[in-house]
């Protein structure tokens, strides 16, 4: 039954990257949403309060526009002329706007306070949520995605998405109450005049609209060209020493010219489109202003519709601060547009599926009563596989040894193309099994699937009997020690790197894994031992050092099964003795599976297995192997076989 | 360094004198509208006069026109001035770049060297039409606006002039305290996406070790220290906009209640008051502008700092007065040759190497890492100077060598090598442009290139992507040799350049090199004792000395770190490669 429910698991639709609800710049209001849903998660009072203090803000700012035209017709006119002129009147008025301003500064400081903490909150739990959810995505995804990519995200994707909820999102709002509120202080005015205003708008509109397509053509061509010629530097940069060997450096400078050139032409038709917007919406703000003016001039002096000097001067400066919003939200445009894309990436990658495990063998801490292998609560230094059998309702335990099979396995990273075809293997526990082949014949790939980073298409991987597929992912992972040709390690002590693989170590069982792994000798030479501090990926180490660190991680989390893939050449020979010791030491009496670049390690193997193209060509100890006189005779000799039979 | 980088800008100086010219020519009429505006008010709608409104109105939109001209006059101009400046950086730099020496690239690197030339400039080209738009604009139109509200009225404007001073100093402050707080949160930022770059190259050994919990609890830590540290900087930033705000209102309170006082004792006119209202408007915009503009200037000098580093850097190796444009013969000797990489900070690399190699000879270079087997090499193509003694090729020293000369000669192939994207016709042409197909056919059958080539779908014409991604390392060591051989050069220096490369093959280009090219040096280093035992004499170093210069035959009986590698690799033990990469 257990069988079955994996089977559906596998079914196609389960595949990343397939089916996952994918946004769509298209649509960009979903996406807009998606990100107004994360912002209104934990911040909806926030939000709620921020939109009362824009409106306040805003209410303030036209109540100051109001004020002219109150003060010049209320106050100041009628006591023009008089002798002993009354300000009281005046000073009341006064009084109430410093009230409104007041309250309008208030609005904008709290405003901008809490925009702080949406702003960042948000972004803040976006990042830690993009990050998990990466950290729970199949090795696939890591191995179909450049790295630049997935790095861009949190650099440049977030960051256009921080400047949008920070800076656009307050200024939309704060626009579009703007917008409202004048319009209708506008129409309250006079609505001849507003037509007329809103005529001016379309037309600013339109003059946009057509210039941004312009300079959009244009901005197109820039992208492009600085994509390649930053393309060309980096090029040349990296083989900048080969240019000088070659003396290739005149023709060199002539590419460079050539796409210099290019770049410039575009660049300064991007720019000069860009930049003849604003004086061009300016200027057009203007001329409104004017007809405005005159049209205005008219209805005031004939006095119809009791429309007065005064009112006249406030519609004019309504006029002016009408087209300012207008003006700003066509400018956040392009940002806000590109933050959606940002979005799309980031909300890309979340959706990808993650690791699915439908284990339920775990891994247990094991001691033997009366002769029965029962779970323990306490560290005994001996596992075992906890199996719960559904059909029967028992639970057995069985003693984890390291014992590996490949049953008629077939496997291929995507359905189309099998990269492993018919892979049958045996590795008893203690058992060193090498594996050898050309690049590509698929070695690398076998021990992709043993901790399932891939999941195999046919056949059947079992661990101590049990199929894999059952067993817990984390728990199939902690019994298997991986050592690879890459190292990575990680920012933070040499001490810290090595407890990567028990994380409750101590300084003693640290001492002991560097110890086994021959990695004592160097850490004790380092200026502060144990606690020297790695940064960049062990950039202060040598090679060879950071491949001691990585057996020493791999030794101390003990595993009885281990995944090795020897380093090729480079290393000097002293060190890669080294090196070469500290493997030997950590191979003792576990399984192994490694793929061998050294004479010896294959020599010593109890097992070869010749890989080519994805199949199993030959198999056997080193002498059976040279015996066959076939292709390890020919990869070991470097003879083909036909010149020795020749 | 201003001056340094204007120096650029040649052909660029027009329109970088008429970009500020304009912007003037705009702010003067953006003065002028406020004015007009004023006077519609007051003349033409107070004083009910009609014609006037139309009048002036009329002249409002010339001033417009006027204003648009310059503004669009800057704009174009502006773009000009700017961009041309960064093609000018770029190509000063590169064509600098081009004349470095191997020590030149050294001191930089060459991803130091891209950002100087792609981030460094565009952050340049940007400040640059920002100056050039902005910093005129800005200060004048402030000036003008100040001398105006002065004009209308002395007593009103210098409300102005202390609210503008008061703001300078609280802009100032504040922008000092948010960039030391800026600071601070953008290196815990970088670290931050640093550790997530280290999660996403090393998720192999996350996830074998399950160790996705731990990562996501670290990552959370640091998330929300970032989180705290940009709020603390943030929230000083969000004092700017209440505090302008503010000391608008105040300024428009003010000048109200003092206005209203004027006007009503007949000092001040009402269109003049709303003039005044205006460029307060102005005013404190531009003090904003400035700020900005600061900010920018600041941003771009370590920019421009790094920019001229480049241009200046001047090249460590120069073509001798009378060079020598002949090289007579293939052989090479080293006269107590002392090398350091940097002569002040270490102790030579190689020490007093006395070496004496005869033309057609084949020599291997075995050692350690670390044991200055390239450098010795590239010393002889003169890629570095050496500190003291004389390396000489053909009986000459190689500072009297035409560079060129000597370097189509002494043909390196390098440790590190890259293929460039274009065809392999194109990228073994560099060798020599005027090659025929049959030449570059037999240098790549000399390297045993030609088998794997014929094999691809487009042979020859196979396009090679950048770095030469698309061919495994040991095709692109064939094609990197067969580049080399095709200069005919008469000494030949292999640095390590068939590691990648089978055992068979390795032997295979070693049997050619003998029977086809036999008059020409040929320098083999290797890790692999089998590439070099074939080799006429060998030449053992250690620690920048060389410790041993003999036959084969003779070394394993002589010397100890020879006898040590040989049997490490195929003796007794028998570690030698297993070498996989057919």
């Amino acid at each position: 039954m257990a069988e079955e429910k994996i089977k559906e698991v596998r079914g196609p639709g389960q595949r990343p990257g397939r089916g996952a609800p994918r946004p769509d710049i298209e649509n960009p209001g979903a996406l807009f949403k998606r990100i107004m849903g994360y912002v209104l998660k934990d911040y909806t009072l926030h939000l709620v309060i921020v939109i009362a203090c824009i409106i306040l803000t805003v209410v303030a700012s036209v109540q100051g526009t109001l004020f002219t035209k109150t003060l010049i017709d209320s106050y100041i006119t009628p006591l023009i002329g008089q002798a002993n002129p009354d300000y009281g009147p005046l000073a009341n008025a006064i009084g109430r706007v410093v009230m409104f301003y007041a309250l309008g500064v208030v609005a904008s400081f709290i405003q901008a306070r809490l925009m702080i903490f949406v702003g960042q909150g948000t972004l803040r739990n976006l990042r830690i949520e993009l990050f998990e959810h990466m950290e729970s995505l199949p090795i696939k995804y890591f191995d179909t995605h450049a790295h630049g990519d997935i790095m861009s995200i949190y650099t440049n994707d977030i960051d256009t998405l921080r400047q949008m909820i920070s800076m656009s999102l307050p200024q939309l709002l704060n626009s579009a109450i703007t917008i409202v509120s004048v319009f209708v202080s506008m129409l309250v005015l006079s609505i001849p005049l507003t037509i007329v205003t809103i005529a001016m708008v379309g037309v600013t509109l339109f003059v946009t609209a057509k210039t941004t397509k312009v300079s959009g053509k244009n901005f197109v061509d820039q992208q492009r060209n600085i994509g390649t010629l930053n393309g060309y530097i980096e090029e040349i940069m990296t083989g900048q020493k080969v240019v000088k060997v070659f003396c290739h450096e005149d023709e060199v400078i002539n590419k460079f010219d050539e796409l210099n050139e290019e770049l410039y032409q575009s660049a300064y038709k991007a720019n000069a489109f860009a930049n003849i917007l604003m004086p061009i919406v300016a200027q057009i703000g203007n001329l409104s202003y004017v007809i405005c003016a005159i049209i205005g001039g008219a209805i005031a002096l004939n006095q119809y519709l009791g429309f007065t000097v005064g009112g006249l001067a406030s519609f004019l400066t309504f006029n002016k601060s009408f087209s300012m919003p207008i003006n700003q939200v066509s400018m956040q445009f392009n940002s806000i547009i590109m933050a959606l894309a940002g979005a799309e990436r980031i909300f890309k990658l979340i959706d990808e599926k993650p690791e699915t495990d439908d284990g339920y063998v775990m891994l247990v801490n094991a001691k033997e009563e009366n002769g029965q292998i029962v779970e323990s609560e306490e560290f005994t230094g001996h596992w075992a596989w906890k199996h719960y059998h559904k059909a029967e309702g028992t639970t057995t335990y069985q003693p984890m040894e390291g014992d590996v099979t490949f049953n008629d396995v077939d496997f291929g990273y995507t359905d189309e193309k099998m990269v492993l075809h018919n892979i049958l293997l045996h590795a008893k526990p203690g058992q060193k099994v090498a594996l050898v082949g050309s690049t590509g014949a698929g070695k690398t790939t076998i021990t992709n699937l043993i901790n399932r980073f891939y999941d195999i298409q046919d056949g059947k991987i079992r661990y101590d009997n049990i199929n894999i597929n059952k067993i817990k992912k984390a728990d199939l992972r902690k019994s298997l020690g991986m050592v690879l040709q890459d190292t990575h390690l990680f920012t933070g002590t040499v001490a810290d790197n090595i407890r990567y693989g028990k994380l409750d170590a101590t300084d003693e069982e640290v001492k002991a894994a560097a110890k086994l792994a021959n990695a004592h000798g160097f850490i004790k030479r380092l200026p502060e031992g144990y606690n020297t501090m790695l940064t960049g990926d062990g950039a202060n180490l040598s090679q060879g050092q950071r491949q001691l660190l990585a057996i020493a991680r791999a030794a101390i989390a003990n595993p009885p099964v281990l995944i090795l893939d020897e380093a090729t050449s480079s290393i000097d020979t002293r060190t890669e003795k080294i090196v070469q010791d500290g493997m030997d030491k950590l191979m003792h009496g576990r399984t192994t599976f490694v793929i061998a670049h050294r004479l010896s390690t294959v020599k010593n193997s109890d097992c070869i297995v010749v890989l080519e193209q994805g199949r199993i060509v030959e198999m056997g100890t080193h002498e059976e192997l040279l015996e066959l006189k076939q292709r390890y005779y020919q990869l070991y000799t470097g003879n083909k076989p036909d010149m020795v039979s020749a | 360094m201003v001056k340094k980088i204007l120096g650029e800008l040649h052909e660029f100086k027009l329109p970088s004198i008429l970009t500020p010219v304009c912007m003037i020519g705009e702010v003067i009429a953006e003065m002028i509208i406020p004015i007009l505006m004023g006077r519609i008010v007051d003349l033409g709608i107070s004083g009910a006069d009609m014609n006037y409104i139309i009048r002036t109105g009329l002249m409002m939109i010339v001033v417009a026109l006027f204003g648009l001209a310059a503004g669009v006059g800057g704009a174009v101009f502006g773009s000009k001035a700017s961009t041309g400046l960064a093609r000018n950086l770029r190509k000063r730099m590169f064509d600098n770049i081009q004349t470095f020496s191997f020590s030149n690239i050294d001191k930089f690197s060459s991803a130091g060297l891209v950002t100087r030339l792609t981030t460094d400039v565009t952050n340049i080209q940007n400040s640059y039409q920002m100056i050039l738009r902005m910093a005129m604009r800005a200060p004048a139109s402030m000036i003008i606006a100040m001398v105006m509200s002065f004009i209308i009225s002395p007593r009103l404007a210098s409300i102005y002039l202390i609210a503008v001073l008061c703001l300078a100093v609280i802009i100032v402050i504040m922008l000092n305290k948010a960039t030391r707080y800026f600071k601070e949160v953008f290196e815990k930022y970088d670290k931050l996406n640093e550790s997530v770059q280290e999660n996403v190259s090393a998720i192999r050994v996350v996830k074998a070790y399950v160790r996705e919990e731990y990562e996501k609890s670290k990552f959370r830590t640091a998330a929300l220290n970032i989180y705290e540290m940009f709020v603390r900087a943030e929230k000083i930033v969000t004092l700017n906009g209440p505090v302008m705000t503010g000391t608008v209102y105040i300024c428009i309170i003010l000048i109200s209640w003092i206005g209203a006082h004027m006007i009503v004792s007949g000092e001040l006119t009402t269109g003049a008051m709303m003039s005044l209202l205006t460029y307060c408007m102005n005013i404190l915009m531009s003090l904003m502008m400035l700020s900005m503009i600061f900010v920018m200037i600041t941003m771009s000098q370590a920019s421009a700092k790094r920019i001229i580093e480049v241009i200046d850097e001047k090249t460590s190796i120069d073509n001798p007065e009378k060079p020598i444009t002949e090289v007579k013969d293939g052989s090479i000797a080293f006269e107590h040759v002392n090398f350091s990489y940097n002569v002040e900070s270490e102790e030579p690399v190689l020490k007093d190497v006395n070496l004496e190699i005869k033309s057609g000879e084949t020599i291997g270079i075995i050692g350690g890492t670390g044991s200055s087997k390239s450098t010795l090499v590239n010393l002889i193509s003169r890629l570095y100077d050496v500190n003291e003694g004389r390396v000489l090729v053909g009986g000459v020293d190689v500072k009297k060598y035409d560079m060129e000369t000597l370097r189509n000669q002494v043909s390196v192939v390098l440790q590190k090598n890259v293929l460039f994207s274009g065809t392999i016709y194109e990228n073994i042409r560099w060798g020599d442009k005027n090659a025929t197909d049959e030449e570059v056919r037999k240098a790549c059958c000399l390297a045993c290139a030609d088998e794997f080539i014929e094999k691809m779908p487009n042979g020859y014409d196979t396009f090679i992507e950048q770095g030469g991604a698309n061919v495994s390392g040991g095709q692109r060591q064939r094609l990197c040799i067969a580049r080399a051989l095709l200069k005919k050069p008469k000494v030949l220096i292999l640095d390590d350049s068939t590691s990648a490369v089978d055992t068979a093959t390795d032997a295979k280009i070693r049997k050619a090199f003998a029977e086809e090219i036999p008059n020409t040096t040929k320098l083999i280093i290797a890790q692999r004792i089998s590439s070099i035992q074939g080799c006429d004499r060998i030449i053992v170093m250690d620690d920048g000395r060389i410790d041993g210069f003999d036959t084969h035959e003779n070394l394993l009986e002589n010397n100890t770190i020879y006898r040590e590698v040989y049997d490490s690799q195929v003796g007794s033990s028998g570690d030698a490669d297993f070498d996989e990469k057919v």
